[in-house]
């Protein structure tokens, strides 16, 4: 569908959604009341193939704006739905019954802004825990003071969660918060009558910092080292897509090298993430050579980036309008020629993993996600292209020239643990192929353009390692932020992640979590 | 399964030389940096200006670092006129509880228990490093341990946020004594970037005591490495606040 069919057919079910396009074309803002609001969502993700990219809830002066995202193809580009309600009135309606995926973006802002989504099955207890927080706390409140330290109700040792699984002899295994050897803090009840996981909850924000809170009022260059470091493993991603937000703002136009580095950094950081979730695959199933082995390539591409840019996860290189230092190009071709090395002997490890029998059994036909839950539940990343939902935003909606680059996105459609390794492999590969062309296409010239800020908005997209990531940016008339929304890949896959537990037994677990890839930092913010 | 054998003995010996030698290897350290000589007293006041995490302090033109706080955003080195020097070591970690000797039990194998209390990942990500080949720190007699009641040393990172609190806490009150915690990265220092705030303490220093405190962001694995051989008494600790030294080599620039 493009815009104007897209166009067409709003104007004939809703003729009074006010429907604007703006200069560029990319994007459509569809004005809507509430009334209507579920059902026009529900039609743009469930008939017209967008994904949802996010909810932005907003606190004006005297309305509370509500931003649904969704993005499509190319030529269908981005569709805002806006709605809008005076201060006083606090009720939504949930699109929870069409767009699944929007579940936990509204628990999000019934939780933190005492908004209320009529319809939703469950809210109350998500970001801010029961057991440890007043009632009627709503820090993302523009009258909260995010720097005053708060009392906290005592924790209640004796806090339980909702049970499900009534059945007799059924019992509920706590996991967490602290677990395991080297693990983020997450917490899971995974409800069970014996073997299997009938029910999984993850109890997620343990590490909640509330960036989005704490970017507020401050400068730009200072939400820049936020967003570089509230998750940062995928680090130059999240940086990225801030800047891009920034740079949209003031209508920047990124100079030819920079836009040349950022891809070839964005993809290293890609190569190296997957590298290290390959790692956890390998550690998970106790295959240990294999585990060192892809340790070894691990730790070579944190050395490599750090020979490169000074830093093993890429600190400190963004700045909005371009790069904050130049690369030279012979140590970019370098740092390629030992990527394109440290990929040959990831390769020879996919060979000699696909023939290993005992690594085969624990990942095939475990954590099966199908296609249209996946599709559901707006899965992003390596995760959705192994269930056969293959949209990347490289491609879908290009970034930074990437829509010049020859590259493929690999899927696969069993969604499987064994599918999702295939994909991390392949992607691998594939930036590798963008490295070299973009080495190939450094000019000379200049690496940074300086900026004027002002006030404005804008979104701000990268296809980060683990899936989309979304950054959605509003700088007040003195320049600092005054919005700051982050919708990260974590954050959908978690959402996702018990399609893949439950009716599998318990010691495939650690074998579904590595597979799925997921960050717990991401997640929380 | 035998292919996985050869495999492993034609990679050869990966480890690291560190601590019996310096480590030389590209790529190991993202170093840190340590003031510098100010040509000039405007020079010294710019350099304490665009430090975001105020890390430098200037006494008499001589601008001294405080890199327990320092994030890595590298504003002191690149775009500047007057670049702070920088140093590419790794030993970084100081000894922060004097009174406390460490003593016998901590002089052979540490059982290691890891906390993360609101980390980004990356520290996290070091500390999982360290267990790769490069480092394989089982050489040195450190382990991993899931489980408090076997650990002698509590590893922490991240800033402490207000969920992770009574979780830490029990942790903490669930090893056996003697024990020591170690806090890792600047975040667990100083609270780092998400420092002030109402869901964050400010380190792990506000809710448990810090025995061996390892600055960066992240801390390199050789950095986290040296913290635990300090915690050991195996390796002296570095001094606190790092002075302008005679620079080596400086990629940062």
């Amino acid at each position: 569908m493009n815009r104007t069919e897209l166009k067409r057919n709003i104007e004939r079910h809703w003729p009074d959604v006010q429907c604007g396009f703006d200069a560029a074309g990319s994007k459509s803002e569809l004005k809507c009341n509430r009334a209507t609001l579920a059902e026009l969502c529900g039609r743009l993700f469930l008939e017209w193939d967008f994904s949802f990219a996010g909810l932005i809830v907003e606190e004006g002066a005297s309305e509370w704006q509500l931003r649904y995202c969704f993005y499509g193809e190319r030529e269908a580009g981005w569709v805002h739905v806006l709605a809008a309600a005076p201060l006083a009135e606090k009720v939504f309606p949930s699109i929870v019954k069409f767009v699944h995926a929007a579940d936990w973006h509204e628990r999000e802002a019934e939780d933190l802004f005492g908004l209320i989504f009529e319809g939703h099955p469950r809210l109350g207890d998500f970001i801010l825990h029961d057991d440890a927080w007043q009632e009627n706390v709503e820090p993302m409140r523009r009258d909260f003071d995010a720097r005053a330290a708060m009392s906290h109700r005592k924790p209640d040792a004796d806090w339980r969660p909702d049970r499900i699984v009534q059945e007799s002899g059924a019992f509920v295994m706590p996991v967490g918060p602290k677990f395991s050897g080297v693990t983020e803090s997450v917490h899971f009840l995974l409800e069970t009558v014996g073997e299997d996981v009938i029910r999984s909850t993850p109890r997620l924000f343990y590490k909640w910092r509330a960036i989005e809170k704490l970017a507020e009022g401050k400068t730009v260059d200072e939400v820049l080292l936020l967003a570089e470091r509230f998750a940062a493993t995928t680090a130059f991603a999240h940086g990225l897509a801030f800047c891009q937000a920034v740079e949209t703002i003031c209508g920047a136009d990124v100079p030819a090298r920079a836009k040349a580095l950022r891809i070839f950094l964005a993809e290293l950081e890609r190569l190296r993430q997957h590298a290290g979730a390959i790692q956890e695959i390998c550690e998970s199933t106790a295959l240990v050579v294999a585990n060192s082995q892809a340790g070894i390539l691990e730790e070579d591409l944190l050395r490599i980036s750090c020979e490169l840019t000074g830093h093993r996860y890429l600190f400190g290189l963004l700045a909005i309008g371009g790069l904050l230092c130049d690369l030279p190009n012979d140590a970019c071709a370098k740092a390629l020629e030992q990527s394109q090395q440290t990929l040959k002997r990831l390769n020879e490890l996919e060979r000699q993993l696909r023939v290993s029998s005992s690594f085969l059994d624990r990942l095939e036909e475990v954590g099966i996600v199908a296609h249209r839950d996946a599709t559901a539940y707006g899965l992003l990343g390596p995760i959705a292209r192994a269930s056969g939902l293959v949209r990347d935003l490289r491609k879908a909606q290009p970034y930074l020239g990437y829509e010049n680059f020859d590259f493929d996105v690999p899927g696969e459609h069993e969604g499987d643990g064994y599918a999702r390794l295939r994909v991390l492999f392949a992607e691998a590969r594939q930036s590798v192929r963008i490295m070299e062309q973009s080495v190939s296409a450094l000019q000379n010239g200049s690496f940074r353009e300086l900026l004027r800020f002002h006030a404005g908005a804008a979104l701000g997209w990268v296809e980060a390692p683990r899936g989309g990531t979304f950054h959605w940016v509003r700088l007040a008339d003195d320049r600092r932020v005054a919005r700051y929304r982050i919708v990260t890949p974590s954050f959908a896959n978690w959402h996702g992640f018990h399609l893949a537990v439950e009716k599998f037994a318990f010691q495939d677990f650690p074998i579904m979590l590595s597979t799925f890839d997921l960050s717990v930092a991401e997640n929380d913010r | 399964m035998s292919r996985w054998v050869i495999k492993g003995l034609r990679t050869g010996i990966k480890t690291t030389v560190y601590p019996r030698a310096v480590e030389h290897a590209a790529g190991v350290t993202p170093g840190l940096p340590c003031g510098c000589d100010a040509s000039s007293p405007s020079a010294a006041a710019a350099l304490v200006d665009r430090c975001p995490a105020q890390v430098f302090s200037e006494i008499n033109g001589k601008v001294t670092a405080d890199s327990r706080r320092c994030v890595h955003c590298y504003r002191c080195v690149r775009g500047v006129e007057y670049p702070a020097d920088w140093q590419q070591t790794y030993e970084w970690a100081t000894v922060c509880n004097s009174q406390n000797e460490f003593d016998q039990p901590f002089k052979r194998s540490i059982h290691i228990c890891v906390v993360d209390a609101g980390d980004c990942g990356a520290c996290l990500n070091e500390v999982k490093q360290l267990n790769n080949p490069y480092y394989n720190m089982h050489r040195l007699g450190f382990f991993i341990t899931p489980s408090p009641r076997h650990a002698d040393v509590l590893l922490v990172v991240g800033p402490v946020t207000d969920h992770m609190r009574f979780a830490l806490k029990k942790t903490y009150d669930a090893m056996p004594a003697p024990k020591r915690v170690v806090a890792v990265g600047a975040c667990a220092l100083t609270g780092g970037v998400f420092a002030n705030s109402f869901v964050c303490a400010n380190g792990v220093a506000e809710v448990l005591p810090v025995d061996v405190e390892v600055p960066g962001n992240p801390p390199p694995p050789l950095a986290i490495l040296h913290g635990l051989l300090a915690a050991a008494g195996r390796k002296p600790p570095a001094s606190v606040v790092s002075t302008p030294a005679p620079m080596e080599s400086n990629p940062a620039k």
